[in-house]
């Protein structure tokens, strides 16, 4: 079937039928280069980092949770930026991108609320404290929650592309205004708070080691994406001609595999 | 009795729809379709249930996206001109657009001063008296038939002479013989007149001129 | 050029008339979430008058959130809906009468009743005028900000509750800085800065919020 809209576009691989190949081929890689990242990172971060003067050992959580704090508001970025060229130019890949990785989104903004919450206990002798960074995480978790519910409700795929875009978009134009509002309100009523990400001091070796670890996050979240949107981009496409052949040659490929057997 | 189109419509394609295809949840219903309307055209959509009637008209409006395709009006495409083109565009959908608090005389106001029509009290009242509902004017819209409902819908179609293009979706449900004789006398003077009309029905209405044909069933995938 | 907008107006203001049932229903639920919160945190005087900016706040929110899927589920269901968006005027500017229409005759109430249910909280009397102000400023907002999260939920399964997890997050600012401009205007701070921010909020609302909200009810009416 020939679209328009498709053939204006001005990158090869915006178009699905070369976008899904390409997918497959690069997703190992990202997983093999973020198992060989978290390794060297935690590595770095619960071997070689000196322990913290005043927090002892505890404070070894944020080779862990900036990395996620970093990613959850990172991923939330690159959503609405999918949203918005999906909106613009009309191509389907982007609306597939935005969601695919709005859950790993969510999981990391989950991931940095549960480490704080774990620090904060021997910190602040409490799990949770309404501290500004935590409580914008929280409410950027309810947007990825959102987003993710909103979009599975539609069951006509385009209907979900679109109306996801949409609050994708309203969501980025409202975070840094919900992240203003939160300090806002912080400095009124807590005074000024421990931070969580100003260790004192921080030593090159700490500092290195969440570098690796926050790059360990990009691979792990490349090759997740890679991977979720490639039965997407199936599902979407199965009526037409470059799906139908993927599936015959998939289909003949674990025939002879199953006679092999 | 036909009457002549006026020879200066016939040459002029007003809507011309290329290569269509739409798609409904993840089914494509139909593609490649295409066919044009000329001033005094009457088209009746045709095709068993279910095969997309419905959804082109609802794509011929731009109220749906087309998965691919193009509807061009007066020579532009509809997503582009969108404005001029609703401007000249009178649709009726399944739904009768009442509301049941609403009066149909304060029904019909309403539709035809959102859609911007320039159209007095008076204008209503007389179009509501016409197509039957002279007694039911200041009742409150739930108590109404549904043949009633429907005729609050169709008036309408007496106050937008000025629309050239009218897309009905199954105008003749629900109404009896005489009303579905004068909707068809109405339909056709339309026509007459320089104006289109596209219109899908399960049964023979009495035209004065029979309206070409599109079989949707012909492009179904 | 303002037919639509006018028309729509006037029919929704006519529409919530003879629906009046509706609004009263919004204003009972805002009394009475107000006057559960005495059972829940008892009635010491002190204390319900610290927290009754935030509860009044919290409560007004939680009514219009209430009342928003009523916003566009009926044009929806009986095809005005369609018929709006097939008229030649823009549908940001309709949208905009809708909304407008909404407020007045849902947000509107509930910011007249708010003083009253502020006596009841014993909230000093200083705070009254801060209170209306701020109210005045801020639903508008929820209700700019809840209309796209309505026109996106339009006719699915759940989706009231999904309405709610959409557009909750979003109504945050708004509860901080109108709950802060009274509690500002109380500790004797002055509630201009909050005030002002809230003002900024609803331009900026006012200019978004009907564009998205436009192109939210396309894509729904798809």
């Amino acid at each position: 079937m020939t679209n328009p809209e498709r053939g204006r576009s001005l990158l090869r691989f915006a178009a699905p039928q070369n976008f899904y190949p390409l997918a497959g081929r690069l997703a190992p890689w990202f997983a093999a280069l973020a198992v060989l990242l978290t390794a060297a990172g935690l590595w770095l971060g619960f071997f070689v980092a000196p322990t913290d003067a005043t927090q002892g050992q505890v404070y070894r959580v944020i080779f862990i949770h900036v990395p996620a704090a970093w990613m959850s508001m990172f991923i939330y970025v690159v959503m609405a930026f999918w949203s918005a060229v999906g909106l613009i130019m009309n191509t389907r890949l982007s609306f597939v991108m935005s969601q695919a990785l709005a859950p790993t989104g969510a999981m990391f903004c989950f991931v940095a609320l549960w480490t704080g919450a774990l620090w904060g206990k021997p910190t602040w002798g409490a799990y949770w404290v309404w501290d500004a960074r935590l409580t914008s995480q929280l409410l950027l978790l309810f947007l990825y929650f959102g987003f993710i519910a909103l979009t599975r409700a539609i069951e006509d795929p385009r209907r979900a592309d679109r109306a996801g875009a949409i609050i994708a978009l309203v969501g980025a134009v409202n975070v840094p205004i919900i992240y203003f509002s939160v300090q806002w309100w912080n400095t009124l009523h807590q005074g000024a708070s421990v931070s969580l990400t100003k260790a004192p001091s921080m030593a090159t070796t700490m500092l290195t080691g969440m570098l690796v670890m926050a790059l360990a996050s990009w691979a792990y979240t490349l090759a997740v994406v890679l991977w979720r949107v490639r039965p997407m981009i199936l599902e979407r496409e199965r009526h037409t001609e470059w799906v139908g052949a993927e599936l015959e040659r998939a289909g003949k490929l674990s025939q002879t595999a199953g006679g092999r057997a | 009795m036909a009457h002549p189109v006026p020879s200066v419509f016939q040459s002029v394609p007003m809507l011309e729809v290329e290569s269509l295809a739409c798609l409904k949840g993840d089914r494509l219903l139909f593609r490649d379709l295409a066919f044009r309307l000329q001033a005094g055209g009457l088209l009746r959509v045709a095709g068993p249930n279910g095969v997309g009637k419905t959804s082109l008209l609802r794509l011929v409006t731009g109220l749906a996206l087309p998965e691919a395709g193009e509807i061009r009006w007066r020579g532009e495409s509809i997503r582009r001109a969108r404005e001029a083109f609703h401007g000249d565009l009178l649709y009726l959908g399944h739904a009768a657009a009442l509301n049941d608090l609403l009066s149909p005389l304060e029904n019909l106001r309403f539709a035809c001063a959102a859609a911007g029509d320039a159209v007095d009290e008076d204008d209503c009242v007389q179009a509501l008296q016409r197509i039957g509902l002279a007694d039911q004017l200041d009742l409150p819209a739930r108590v109404l038939s549904q043949g009633q409902r429907r005729r609050v819908g169709l008036a309408r179609l007496f106050l937008s002479n000025a629309r050239p293009l009218w897309v009905l979706d199954e105008p003749f449900t629900a109404l009896d013989v005489r009303a579905v004789a004068d909707l068809a006398a109405t339909l056709s003077q339309h026509c007459d007149a320089g104006g289109m009309v596209m219109l899908t029905t399960h049964q023979d209405a009495p035209f004065a001129r029979p309206p070409e044909v599109l079989d949707v069933g012909v492009f179904a995938c | 050029m303002l037919s639509t907008f006018l028309a729509v107006l006037r029919r929704d203001l006519l529409l919530a008339w003879r629906g009046r049932a509706d609004v009263l229903v919004t204003l009972a639920f805002f009394i009475i979430v107000v006057c559960l919160f005495p059972f829940g945190v008892g009635a010491e005087p002190n204390q319900l008058r610290a927290i009754a900016p935030g509860v009044l706040w919290v409560a007004a929110l939680l009514a219009c959130l209430l009342s928003l899927h009523r916003l566009f589920a009926q044009d929806y269901s009986d095809g005005t809906l369609e018929q709006l968006l097939l008229s030649s005027e823009p549908a940001a500017l309709w949208v905009m009468a809708k909304v407008l229409a909404f407020w007045l005759s849902t947000g509107l109430p509930v910011v007249a009743v708010a003083p009253a249910m502020g006596l009841l909280l014993d909230l000093e009397q200083g705070g009254l005028p801060v209170l209306i102000l701020s109210l005045l400023l801020g639903t508008p907002i929820l209700a700019l900000l809840g209309a796209v999260g309505a026109a996106l939920t339009l006719g699915l399964r759940g989706g009231g509750m999904l309405l709610a997890l959409l557009v909750l997050p979003l109504f945050v600012p708004v509860l901080i800085f109108g709950a802060g401009a009274v509690e500002a205007e109380l500790s004797g701070s002055g509630a201009a800065a909050h005030l002002l921010l809230l003002g900024g909020g609803l331009a900026g609302a006012l200019a978004l919020a009907p564009v998205a909200c436009a192109a939210a009810l396309r894509i729904s009416t798809d």
